[in-house]
């Protein structure tokens, strides 16, 4: 940009160009490391089950990415971070989709067997609601859903994030047969991302709301 | 939601970084020329792609072992033996795949750790005690224990009660044989297998994921069935590490968890035995632990399972596959209750 003097916010969108499509190409590296592990053998006996699990925890870390850009952004006051959300939603929910297949495939697209797991059991049940809650989110994700909807009912509806990343963190929870720790450090980071929001959104009685540091007891006077 | 403020407009009157003061606007790279421009949105492009899909791949690859070890060819073959009266004729699971995929929580959680770490196991000197309710209660050093019998092939499956399976060419001895050289007493009811106690060798029990030492244990009639086999060799090799070396128990009937690696302790009890499991999780897993594909474990269904291998599931079997030996152990049980 060699305009004289732009304005901060006019300048900000092509200095930042990059970002997205960086967001974009290095969401999707996994994707091209799995294929190349699937062929050359490096996902072990039993592939099916390790890119199962791996496209699971895609999904739990791009999902917990995307709900921290706006905490991100209101403790920092970067712009950053709005630019991106939305990416890391769809590369979240598109692993997700593609955890979905990996498992259907992996049942023979038994219906019934399929449906049994749905219905009987509560982990396979978890997992399916997240996605089943992902699905409106992806598709309402242009600006032109945003505009349709009105920006209050969008962000309303989109809070949903947040029941389906908590589903997909207990989906995990259930899924590991003893060694919880990692699921439950993902559970406590959803749960102080729900925090920070929780305590941005509603802060102390009097509190000047303009001020970057949301925590409430900063502008106490 | 979005803040119209940005760092720039704070810090926009004076630039901290330009003492000299002729750049007034604190934005790198705004006003260079546009080929520097483009190299600094190409490094940042780079950098960015970079951390995120190498953060993710920190965050959620587990690689499977897949060294050296996987041009080794099958040390065993099953054309240099006859077949023995319970052996399966399914394909056997190559050995590259039966010793680098297990589940040994003493070396760590990820099936990839027993492979990677058994070399910290000791197997020789290796003594096993036997007391409990036997007439010939003694330590005894492993080697002399296995030249009490004649070593034999079993090619069983192996059913994991996370869902996939294997065929494995076991080499050993039957349970059986070693319990009546051991003269139970009457009032012997049950067999409790110990595995090893010992952190430096087993790095994994330094945490608490199960209560330490693993315990497991059949009830008498059930370790006497000629399927019971105490195995100290896989493939026509010795046992590696990875497998339950020294001496590691099979019953091919129940799930994996059943079959206690690294044994150093047989007790023979009036009481059932308090299984590592079944303390662990009552409601998940029982003390029979049968493969039964009609009882779902809480969690996840176990209609069918994986052969290490194949990519589609087949059908699990009842008493995978041995129902016709076994099944009669169980008559006029509820196996829902004694899962």
């Amino acid at each position: 940009m060699t305009r004289p003097s732009p304005t901060p916010a006019r300048r900000a969108p092509a200095r930042l160009g990059w970002l997205v499509p960086a967001v974009t190409v290095g969401g999707l590296l996994p994707v091209a490391v799995l294929v190349s592990d699937a062929l050359s053998g490096a996902l072990g006996a039993n592939p099916i089950q390790r890119a199962t699990l791996q496209t699971g925890l895609l999904t739990l870390a791009l999902l917990v990415l995307s709900l921290a850009c706006t905490p991100l952004r209101l403790l920092t006051g970067w712009t950053w971070p709005a630019r991106i959300r939305k990416t890391l939603g769809l590369l979240g929910f598109g692993y997700a989709a593609l955890h979905f297949l990996i498992y259907l495939l992996d049942h023979g697209l038994d219906l019934t067997l399929i449906t049994e797991d749905v219905l009987k059991r509560p982990f396979i049940t978890a997992g399916f609601t997240a996605l089943l809650l992902l699905v409106p989110l992806a598709l309402t994700s242009t600006p032109r859903a945003v505009r349709r909807l009105g920006f209050a009912r969008w962000t309303r509806l989109h809070q949903l994030a947040y029941v389906a990343v908590s589903l997909g963190a207990l989906h995990y929870y259930w899924g590991v047969k003893k060694d919880h720790t990692p699921p439950l450090i993902y559970a406590a980071v959803i749960a102080a991302l729900f925090l920070i929001r929780f305590l941005i959104r509603f802060p102390k009685r009097g509190h000047d709301r303009s001020g970057t540091r949301g925590a409430g007891r900063a502008a106490k006077s | 939601m979005t803040d119209p403020r940005t760092p720039e407009d704070q810090t926009q009157p004076t630039d901290p970084q330009t003492p000299d003061g002729q750049r007034r606007i604190l934005t790198p790279g705004s006003d260079l020329n546009p080929r520097r421009e483009f190299l600094r949105s190409a490094a940042m492009f780079t950098g960015t792609v970079a951390a995120l899909g190498g953060g993710l791949e920190v965050l959620t690859r587990r690689p499977g072992l897949s060294g050296a070890e996987a041009q080794a060819a099958d040390p065993f073959s099953r054309a240099d033996r006859p077949p023995g009266p319970y052996d399966t004729t399914e394909k056997v699971t190559p050995y590259q795949q039966a010793t680098t995929y297990n589940n040994f929580y003493e070396f760590g959680t990820d099936k990839s750790d027993p492979a990677r770490l058994a070399g910290s196991l000791k197997t020789r000197p290796w003594t096993v005690r036997i007391d409990g309710e036997v007439r010939k209660a003694q330590t005894i050093d492993i080697d002399t224990l296995q030249s009490w019998f004649p070593l034999e092939d079993r090619i069983y499956r192996m059913r994991c009660v996370e869902g996939w399976s294997m065929v494995m060419p076991w080499l050993g001895f039957p349970l059986a044989a070693l319990i009546r050289r051991l003269e139970p007493t009457g009032k012997a009811k049950y067999v409790q297998f110990t595995a090893l106690l010992d952190t430096k060798q087993f790095p994994g029990q330094k945490q608490q994921v199960l209560r330490w030492p693993y315990v497991e244990g059949l009830r008498l009639d059930e370790a006497l069935h000629p399927l019971s086999f105490m195995a100290v060799g896989l493939h026509g090799r010795t046992l590696p590490g990875q497998n339950g070396a020294p001496l590691r128990l099979v019953v091919p009937w129940k799930y994996g968890f059943k079959n206690i690696k690294s044994v150093v302790r047989i007790t023979l009890t009036e009481k059932q035995p308090q299984t590592t499991w079944a303390l662990a999780a009552p409601q998940e897993y029982g003390f029979y632990a049968n493969v039964n594909p009609a009882v779902p474990h809480p969690r996840w269904s176990q209609a069918t399972e994986r052969r290490i291998g194949e990519l589609g599931r087949r059908k699990t079997l009842p008493f995978n596959g041995y129902a016709d030996e076994v099944a009669a152990l169980y008559r006029g049980m509820d196996l829902r209750k004694n899962f």
